[in-house]
């Protein structure tokens, strides 16, 4: 674009503006002697095309759809159609949650995202002893198929794509998902949808994990193999930054951690005999959208092309879809202040266009009283409002990665590309993603970052407003949603007149051969449906495999 | 009653309460150590030790499983010396011995390594003895090895298990040096990892060159998954009956407990030295004076020890 | 005789968000503290049976996942069976503030809620240690 010559004169120009405005300083003082993105980051005065001399616009930015997917990874973006509005929900029994979607729905949601209670994304079934008090809080009660025809009754499986939020039993889970969908009469290679299926981040940040990662990695891959061939249009795995970020990360950190992640599923994947191109366009991510609007649309950016080139120069993947990276964003839960949650609301719509400005293809809204305990209905519409207006009246729609060629954009997307890679280089020389988790080294890393955070809120040097500025006396606030304590014991009833139903034989038969299927080598997919199929137990699939693999021992990093 | 009735009356409470009362040197606790001194010395003490993330927690898990299954009760004392200058501590030892948490015939206590007046291997060594009367069967005082002050904690000890680990590369050359010497039983954790034979084979050629009669036995584990451990218990039993066959057994206590004498000496020396302010007075002026020439430290140590050592006696 | 205030901080119920959990303990620790982490996934059982063994002067429960009004009074009851009811019990989470005083009357000493800065529970802690 710029002559040698003309970039040098540019430059001079430049230092010569900095200069001038430096000797300025003293009588009229910026606010503060160092700027600081969202993350933490040194940011400059003023970005001009010096400083992103280096890019090349084919090779570093591109064109939608194309490689590197800078720009996004559909040559129409949302001038095709919107991203997906999925508003992540679900509650107490299957019933009630059952009601919820159907709200959704009506409100003009276009996908669902199924949120697991607890006990279910562990593994337990509702009356273990671990289960007392958590039964149906965070989400659904999920003990066996009974409960899961029930979740999804009078929904299309066909015509909805289904998320779910669910890991270590993501195998589990997504049977049900099948088998419900074989009485409603639709065949699996008709299903879409998402399971999390990321155990790594739950070893890093999320906490549910069950298995040791040997195992959980075989489950991975099982899934992937029987996807691959069974139910094509599932994306079997969400590899997630969302929890690094909640946790306490950086931007450049979200997405350094989360590719590395994504690399250890695909070396499992290859070294089970998989080839790179039948499973990974499956492959799905799952960032954070913080307060930093600009920060935050560079990382998108920088996310998409660091791993196009990962597929393409590492892996020699050949078809492009395995190397577009598609993902799913949430609005950052622990951006929410619990003090005047009215505020929470702009907080989400900054984040919204964050996710929007960076071409995410689903995007969940979080409720301006998460921060004080699950949403309520009329918060939750405000939430999935707030998406129609940006995606109906704010226009940012229109054209595609409309922010492309700014000097800012350009560079920070650079940066957070450089940063994220040398995370990955580090995790390389730590022998690969579990392995640096088990050292504690991706843990440590967040740990700091989040403390680092703390402490520059509670001395003031960041401001996050009602909180620890502007603050206001207030009441507390009324109308909160509060799960029925009974649902524990309505759910524990539950499973005694499953038991007293089933066929036990049937059940006892299908989990002696789930067993012998884990011991082996064999994709225990299959198994785990015919144990689903027979209502067998969540908690009793789980215990089986428990058997077998043993449990994951957390390595704490404090 | 009073505490030492409840502590001989086994009150897990009164248990706690005096390792605090010892780790912070309070005068009463030592009052009823003394009285009931004679009722120790029947725990059997293993130290372990071992570089960091060697998993030396999950191993002290596991050990002491398997020695409750033969009905023996046991105290932990996991030790983690590393602490910034604040005095603040964490201590997440505990996170690792899931296991044996929750079990009756289990004590477990974390220590960090404030500022102990007679180093933190004295307040190991006080903890010791209280859980020695408390009752314990055997007590396991766990440490990362690193340092001199570890290095103490597991001398106090009847049996030291030295826990290594696959890949250490170059670690085990600067741990040799001072540390190995102190094992009396290794093992090589996480031995389905890479290089674990490499690692065994050379902690047993450094181990060949010893003189000592007792030959450390190198055994291979893998406590997450609960493998050897049992095996390696009978290594710490074979060590014992070698040291209980040839008399090394007293020898050994007596050998640790002249040691601490003198360190529990030397410390509450250094404790009058300093314990009033016009002590600390003569300490300074003399210190000054030698540091300027003014006076040569062997006459100031001749002049300290009048002044203030001598009387006090 | 001047000894750091030993707290144990605790997560039971089963959410894994530690990022809180290990917040405060890193500031307690800064504030000179002796803090014993438990770890995620912890009973009231075993939440006590580990204040009891390592003498702690205060108990500090984080805690997300909703099931505060099960497990926080379990602890506070299970510690005066123990006669240990003199060990301070705080907790702190997504907590609505309808709920606190339910927890107190049940013994918690004290709630803090989201966005409550670090130094008010070092204080809080300080000032009320026995």
């Amino acid at each position: 674009m710029y002559t040698k010559e003309k970039m040098t004169q540019l430059e001079e120009k430049v230092n010569e503006f900095e200069t001038k405005t430096k000797a300025t300083l003293s009588k009229h003082p910026e606010r503060h002697e160092t700027f600081f993105t969202g993350s933490g980051d040194e940011i400059n005065r003023l970005y001009s095309p010096v400083d992103i001399q280096d890019v090349d616009y084919m090779n570093d930015i591109g064109l939608p759809g194309q490689f590197p997917y800078t720009r996004g990874v559909q040559p129409t973006m949302y001038r095709g159609r919107l991203w997906t509005m999925r508003m992540y929900a679900g509650f107490a029994t299957a019933e009630e949650s059952n009601q919820r979607y159907k709200f959704l729905v009506e409100q003009g949601s276009s996908g669902l995202s199924v949120a697991f209670d607890l006990p279910t994304q562990i593994g337990y079934d509702s009356d273990h002893p671990l289960s007392e008090g958590e039964v149906g809080k965070v989400g659904v009660a999920i003990d066996s198929l009974a409960d899961m025809e029930v979740l999804f009754d009078g929904i299309p499986l066909d015509k909805v794509s289904t998320s779910m939020t669910i890991n270590a039993p993501a195998s589990v889970l997504l049977a049900m998902y099948i088998a419900v969908a074989e009485k409603q009469g639709v065949s699996s290679d008709k299903l879409r949808g998402t399971i999390q299926n990321d155990i790594l981040k739950e070893y890093i940040a999320r906490g549910t994990y069950i298995f040791p990662t040997e195992p959980s990695m075989r489950l991975i891959t099982n899934i992937f193999e029987y996807c691959s061939k069974d139910v094509p249009l599932w994306n079997t795995i969400s590899i997630s930054g969302y929890h690094i970020r909640e946790a306490g990360s950086t931007a450049a950190q979200e997405v350094g951690f989360t590719l590395a992640d994504g690399i250890a599923y695909v070396d499992a994947a290859i070294a089970a005999g998989l080839d790179v191109d039948t499973f990974a366009p499956r492959l799905s991510f799952f960032f954070n959208a913080h307060n930093d609007l600009l920060e935050e649309v560079a990382k998108y950016r920088a996310a998409r092309r660091l791993w196009a080139k990962i597929m393409k120069e590492r892996f020699g993947a050949k078809s492009s879809k395995s190397m577009a990276l598609k993902f799913h964003t949430q609005t950052g839960g622990s951006t929410l202040t619990a003090q005047q949650p009215e505020n929470n609301i702009v907080r989400v719509a900054i984040q919204t266009l964050a996710a929007v400005l960076g071409g995410t293809q689903s995007l969940h809204t979080n409720s301006k009283d998460e921060a004080l305990a699950l949403p309520t209905e009329d918060s939750v519409r405000v939430a999935l409002r707030t998406q129609q207006i940006v995606g109906y009246e704010s226009g940012v729609t229109n054209t595609i990665d409309p922010l492309a060629g700014s000097y800012y954009i350009e560079a920070k997307t650079n940066q957070i590309e450089e940063d994220a890679m040398a995370y990955i280089k580090k995790i390389d020389d730590l022998g690969g993603a579990p392995k640096a988790i088990d050292k504690g080294y991706i843990q440590q890393e967040i740990m700091d970052a989040a403390y680092n955070y703390q402490k520059e809120v509670e001395t003031g040097e960041r401001i996050v407003v009602g909180m620890n500025k502007f603050q206001i006396e207030e009441e507390a606030p009324k109308g909160l949603l509060r799960v029925d304590p009974a649902v524990g014991e309505r759910q524990k009833q539950k499973i005694v007149d499953l038991k007293a139903k089933r066929e036990q034989a049937k059940v006892d038969e299908t989990l002696v051969a789930l067993k012998a299927a884990c011991e082996g080598t064999e994709n225990v997919m299959p198994f785990i449906l015919d144990a689903v199929r027979a209502y067998a137990t969540l908690g009793e699939i789980c215990g089986v495999m428990r058997e077998v693999f043993g449990e994951y021992q957390q390595s704490v990093i404090l | 009653m009073t505490l030492e009735e409840r502590l001989i009356n086994g009150d897990r409470r009164a248990v706690a309460r005096m390792i605090t009362l010892v780790e912070n040197n309070d005068h009463d606790a030592f009052e009823i150590l003394k009285k009931l001194y004679h009722r120790s010395g029947n725990a059997y003490v293993i130290g372990i030790t071992g570089p960091p993330g060697a998993g030396k927690s999950t191993l002290t898990d596991k050990l002491v499983k398997h020695i409750r299954t033969l009905g023996k009760t046991v105290g932990v004392i996991a030790v983690d010396p590393t602490s910034p200058f604040t005095g603040g501590a964490i201590l997440g030892d505990r996170v690792r011995m899931s296991d044996i948490s929750m079990d009756p015939g289990v004590f477990i206590r974390s220590m960090g390594a404030r500022g102990h007046l007679g180093g933190i291997s004295q307040g190991t060594s006080a903890a010791i003895k209280v859980l020695d009367i408390y009752g314990c069967d055997y007590i396991f005082v766990e440490t990362v090895g690193v340092g001199q002050s570890e290095i103490d904690i597991v001398k106090n000890c009847d049996t030291t298990l030295m826990v290594m680990v696959p890949g250490l590369g170059d670690d085990i050359q600067a741990i040799k040096a001072g540390v190995m010497e102190i094992g009396d039983v290794f093992a090589i954790n996480k031995s389905d990892r890479d290089g674990a034979k490499r690692t065994a084979r050379e902690i047993n050629a450094m181990l060949d060159f010893s003189s000592k009669d007792w030959r450390p036995p190198v055994e291979m584990v893998i406590a997450t998954e609960n493998q050897g451990v049992d095996k390696l218990f009978e290594q710490v039993e074979v060590h014992r009956q070698y040291l209980e066959e040839t008399g090394n057994f007293q020898q050994r206590r007596f050998d640790n407990t002249k040691n601490e004498l003198i360190e529990m000496v030397k410390h509450k020396i250094v404790g009058q030295l300093m314990d009033e302010s016009y002590k600390q007075e003569i300490v300074n002026e003399l210190s000054d004076r030698v540091a300027k020439r003014m006076l040569d430290p062997y006459t100031a140590i001749d002049t300290l020890y009048d002044k203030v050592i001598k009387q006090e006696s | 005789m001047d000894r750091p205030i030993r707290v144990l901080v605790a997560k039971p119920g089963l959410d894994g968000h530690d990022r809180g959990a290990k917040v405060i303990a890193r500031a307690l620790r800064d504030a000179g503290m002796e803090v014993i982490y438990t770890g995620l996934r912890q009973t009231p059982e075993q939440i006590v049976n580990a204040a009891i063994q390592e003498d702690v002067d205060c108990v500090a429960i984080s805690i997300l996942s909703g099931a505060h009004n099960t497990l926080l009074p379990k602890v506070v009851a299970l510690l005066k069976q123990e006669n240990a009811e003199d060990i301070l019990v705080v907790g702190g989470g997504v907590i609505p503030d309808e709920d606190i005083p339910f927890l107190k009357e049940s013994g918690i000493s004290e709630v803090f809620t989201p966005g409550t800065p670090t130094e008010v529970t070092i204080n809080y802690i300080r000032e009320h240690v026995k």
